[in-house]
């Protein structure tokens, strides 16, 4: 074993497990565990230590496919069984593997209060815009019009933001990545690891039976330059090859050319991703790219905010809570406060 | 004026006495109850108290549907129930009156608040104003005393800071005193109380104090009142007692069973009546590691609670009906998984929202088979507020033994009421041993790591023993990881497993496991009478009192009448079936349709017969008696 940089690399270990993974061939989804896998391979966890947790979906199944523990759940409720875990075991490595049906539609409710709260876990939202393991109906991101097997006129609901979503739940860790990005999605999920509360990604992923190609303006070389943004912290946000460039004109950000003689790279719009206000705009860039003149679709960590998990604060208590009372005289607690005796 | 001057008044014996408080729910009618059985508790009676409140928080002042009542029986003998007709009724208006003067018996007292009889008064509930009837005679067969609380109230807090309508809110304290003087008890304990609650108060304790003693010396003075009452302490076992209620005794179950498995508890939980004392109980015990998750549903509130079992601790949600009813699916996972988990069911009239504040046992049959698929889940009754305290310490006991989510029914009526508890010391109650396996030199866990991987070292996280329980592998334990789900799976591994014959299978296996739970049971127990004879009474859950009561006083009258009280409703105790078969006729008390009946006829092809009471109130013992006899006579 070599030494870099003065850091000893942890030893490689293999965290897939010995299941077949089944998803279709050609699934984003496959693209995800690999990242996800080389990323805690890196990471110098012990495969003990790390739990995923799942509700149902075609995303769900992915628990299976670590060689770490793991709870397939129900519909919607991972948001809720993971801030159960976490109360009781904050030491751990907690993820959650989620869909936009998952997350959105059946476990909406659960998802804005693990943001609210906190609880430390690493949400990785797998939106393909579709629902795929029940085959083909219409998800509560898919675009408005969308034609599908439940819907064969074209939806009739208006789909989520869904980082709009996350930012109105104040969620503390806001980022979007997709799946036909490897590096950028391991950058991100590395981010997101880091942080400590709930670290949301997005990730756009392709269903390729259900809904290929939802996200090819985003992913495919011709159209990706214009149709998308990768922020940075500090950076000025620059898009096209760095021939165009966002600014803010007051509270309306305005997409302008960074040619030589055109707006100075200063005057753009900065990203600064402590900056609450501006999170929420980002996560308003979100027209359809089919639309003349639509903003291009950010990428990348929008939004961290340092404050302090639930189980932190509940911990706190349970530890107050003994040092005022002292640990618990089971004896007492049966006694009471008032007592008699007879005989 | 001195009372010194007058002649003590002459104190007449009572063995037993039972008092209704009633007036508007804003009327402090619930805490006076309360203070005057904590007092005679103390003093040595056996008692059984039955709040009974209305769903408004403030119902419309002075009308029937603001009615709120507190009764209570207390005795120098055994006390079991509330008690079926009232001697005594205090009535703060007359809407209280109204409401209440079916269930005071003939001749029995009436202690009236005038003021609360005022034009306004009896127009609010629905009474004619030349119907007054504390000036009509209609109640010419009670004995009737008119009281100016009010006026009497005000007066004695002549010269005090308060404003008219803190002086009028002290009324409550001014008939606790009176009625304190009446049964020959004194002021101390809700003297104390009173300094407690009211410390950083001084001008309101000052006033409730004298409201209190005014009361109190009203008795001794006033006229109209030449009798006293005294009702001597109860032959109770020695011991040192509390007055506990059910759903605080189901909190402390839980907390003493948690414990006693030296786990930390977790509890998930949704506001919701009657179940939300026990979250306010538990939340105020975070000194024993227990943490408590108000949800933002019925469904994060079973789920978080699924997730802290996975994760190692003692994972218990509550509700009563409609949350259960939500929280379904997550028992099926939690069965599925096979992981330990609490499920406290308060229950309340259904269906849907139905009678929030008013009793039930309609729940049985949602509780027994109220889930997708097979998955039967262990299901226990408490039966009063002290049971409360034992089943729910056995429902933690089942569940952490062998690793199955349990169901523990009680219901509004024992959650609420109280009694006096000769509480256990912590050393009378058993260890739990839930089969953690050892992570290295622990010495005391159940399982040991070798004979849980297959011939390849794999863990296997579905191996049983022979009890047919699993092993509880917790996230961090090197070496045991393992994926688990609600799909089926595979028997051992625990692997996703579509196979027909291995879904068979491990349909079979949970059942079985769950079946053997029945292993375990203290061998059944008649609660009163013969062996054998004419006429069984199987009861469950909270009638026990009222059962107890009736079957007692039918032994005493000659019949061939015993009582058996169900605690295990599934799986049902072994001994169940032959004892049925031991008496010409079965009957089961409930206060639902008959779910127990058709459970138990379903299970033995016995003819039980129904007695079924669905009004939201508990049964008297004067109604199981006639049914029983209506029976013997059929």
């Amino acid at each position: 074993m070599s030494t870099v940089n003065g850091t000893t690399p942890v030893e490689k270990i293999d965290f897939s497990s010995d299941q077949e993974v089944r998803w279709c061939p050609g699934c984003g989804d496959y693209s995800i565990l690999k990242q996800v896998q080389t990323l805690l391979e890196q990471g110098g966890k012990k495969k003990e230590d790390v739990v995923f947790i799942s509700g149902i979906g075609c995303s769900s199944r992915f628990p299976y496919y670590l060689d770490t523990y793991g709870l397939h759940g129900i519909h919607g409720r991972a948001p809720a069984i993971v801030s159960g875990l976490r109360s009781v075991r904050p030491e751990l490595s907690v993820w959650m593997i989620t869909g936009d049906g998952d997350a959105l539609s059946i476990g909406g409710n659960h998802i804005i209060h693990l943001l609210r709260r906190n609880v430390d876990v690493n949400v990785l939202l797998f939106n393909n815009e579709i629902y795929g393991l029940t085959k083909g109906q219409y998800s509560p991101t898919s675009p408005e019009g969308a034609i599908t097997r439940s819907t064969p006129m074209g939806s009739t609901d208006h789909p989520f933001n869904p980082l709009a979503l996350v930012k109105g739940a104040d969620g503390t860790f806001i980022a979007r990545s997709m799946d036909r990005d490897p590096k950028h999605m391991r950058e991100i999920l590395a981010r997101a690891d880091a942080h400590r509360g709930t670290s949301l990604v997005e990730i756009y992923q392709n269903c390729n039976v259900f809904n290929d190609g939802a996200f090819e303006t985003f992913t495919e070389k011709a159209t990706k330059p214009l149709n998308t943004i990768f922020v940075e912290h500090g950076k000025p946000l620059v898009f096209a090859n760095g021939t165009r460039g966002i600014k803010l004109n007051g509270m309306t950000p305005v997409i302008v050319d960074t040619y030589a003689g055109g707006t100075s790279l200063d005057e753009l719009w900065i990203h600064d991703e402590r900056d609450s206000f501006k999170a929420s705009i980002l996560v308003r860039l979100f027209e359809d790219p089919r639309l003349e003149g639509a903003m291009p679709r950010p990428f990348g960590v929008f939004y961290v905010n340092d404050r302090p998990t639930h189980e932190a604060k509940l911990t706190a208590q349970v530890m107050q809570a003994k040092e005022r009372k002292g640990a618990g005289d089971l004896d007492a607690l049966l006694k009471g406060e008032h007592t008699w005796t007879i005989g | 004026m001195s009372t010194t001057l007058q002649k003590p008044k002459p104190v007449e014996t009572r063995q037993n006495v039972v008092i209704l408080f009633a007036g508007d729910s804003g009327d402090g009618i619930q805490l006076t109850g309360s203070q005057f059985t904590d007092t005679n508790a103390l003093f040595g009676n056996d008692v059984s108290t039955f709040p009974n409140f209305p769903a408004e928080i403030r119902a419309p002042q002075g009308t029937l549907a603001g009615v709120s009542g507190y009764q209570l029986h207390f005795g120098s003998v055994e006390i079991w129930t509330p008690g079926d007709q009232c001697d005594v009724l205090v009535v703060m208006n007359a809407a209280a009156l109204k409401a209440n003067l079916s269930k005071l018996r003939k001749g029995g007292t009436i202690i009236a608040n005038t003021d609360g009889f005022d034009k306004k008064n009896l127009r609010l509930a629905g009474i004619a104003e030349e119907q007054d009837p504390l000036t009509d005679r209609s109640l010419a067969e009670y004995q009737l005393h008119s009281v100016d609380v009010t006026k009497l109230t005000r007066a004695a807090l002549e010269g005090t800071t308060l404003g008219m309508k803190e002086k009028d809110r002290c009324k409550n304290m001014f008939v606790l005193g009176f009625i304190n003087w009446m049964y020959s008890r004194d002021n101390a304990l809700t003297e104390g109380f009173l300094k407690k609650k009211f410390a950083k108060k001084p001008d309101v304790l000052d006033a409730n104090m004298k409201a209190l003693i005014a009361g109190y010396n009203y008795g001794e003075t006033s006229e109209t009142f030449t009798t006293r009452f005294e009702v001597k302490p109860a032959p109770m076992p020695k011991g040192t007692y509390r007055s506990i209620t059910g759903n605080q005794g189901t909190a402390l179950g839980l907390i003493a069973a948690a414990q006693k498995a030296k786990l930390d508890l977790f509890y998930g939980s949704y506001p919701i009546t009657p179940a939300s004392d026990i979250l306010h109980e538990l939340s105020r015990h975070k000194n024993f590691g227990v943490i408590t998750f108000q949800a933002e549903d019925e469904i994060a509130a079973i789920s978080s609670a699924i997730g802290a079992s996975y994760g190692g601790a003692l994972g218990i949600t509550a509700s009563s009906g409609p949350g259960i009813a939500l929280k379904t699916e997550a028992m099926g996972l939690a069965f599925m998984l096979e992981i330990p988990l609490v499920i406290v069911n308060v229950q309340r009239g259904g269906p849907s929202t139905g009678l929030p504040t008013k009793t039930e046992q309609a729940d049985l049959w949602q509780a027994v088979h109220g889930r997708n698929g097979e998955a039967p889940i262990p299901v226990i009754a408490a039966s009063t507020p002290i049971d409360c305290f034992d089943m729910a310490f056995e429902a933690v006991q089942l569940a952490l033994e062998h690793m199955t989510p349990v169901i523990l029914l009680t219901d509004g009526y024992i959650a609420n009421g109280s009694e006096p508890w000769r509480f256990p010391s912590s050393t009378d109650l058993p260890e739990i041993k839930p089969p953690v396996i050892a992570s290295g030199d622990e010495g005391d866990a159940k399982r040991s790591r070798a004979d849980l991987h297959d011939a390849s070292g794999a863990f296997l996280p579905y191996e049983r023993d022979e009890r047919g329980v699993r092993p509880w592998a917790l996230p961090g334990q090197p070496g045991l990881q393992h994926r688990i789900g609600g799909i089926e799976k595979q028997d051992r591994t625990g692997n996703i497993s579509y196979d027909p014959a291995n879904h068979e299978k491990m349909v079979r296996l949970r059942a079985e496991k769950v079946a053997r739970i029945a292993d375990r049971y203290k061998p059944i127990r008649l609660d009163s009478g013969p062996p054998e004879g004419d006429l069984l009474i199987v009861g469950w859950g909270s009638t026990y009192g009222a059962i107890r009561t009736a079957a007692l006083q039918l032994q005493t009258e000659g019949h061939s009448v015993a009582h058996v009280h169900i605690r295990h409703m599934f799986p049902f105790n072994k001994g169940l079936g032959p004892l049925l078969k031991k008496y010409k006729k079965v009957l089961v008390p409930e206060m639902n349709s008959g779910q127990l009946r058709q459970l138990l006829r379903a299970e033995f092809l016995c003819d039980a017969q129904g007695l079924n009471k669905i009004q939201g109130m508990p049964f008297t013992s004067e109604e199981i008696r006639t049914g029983v006899l209506n029976m013997m006579k059929s």
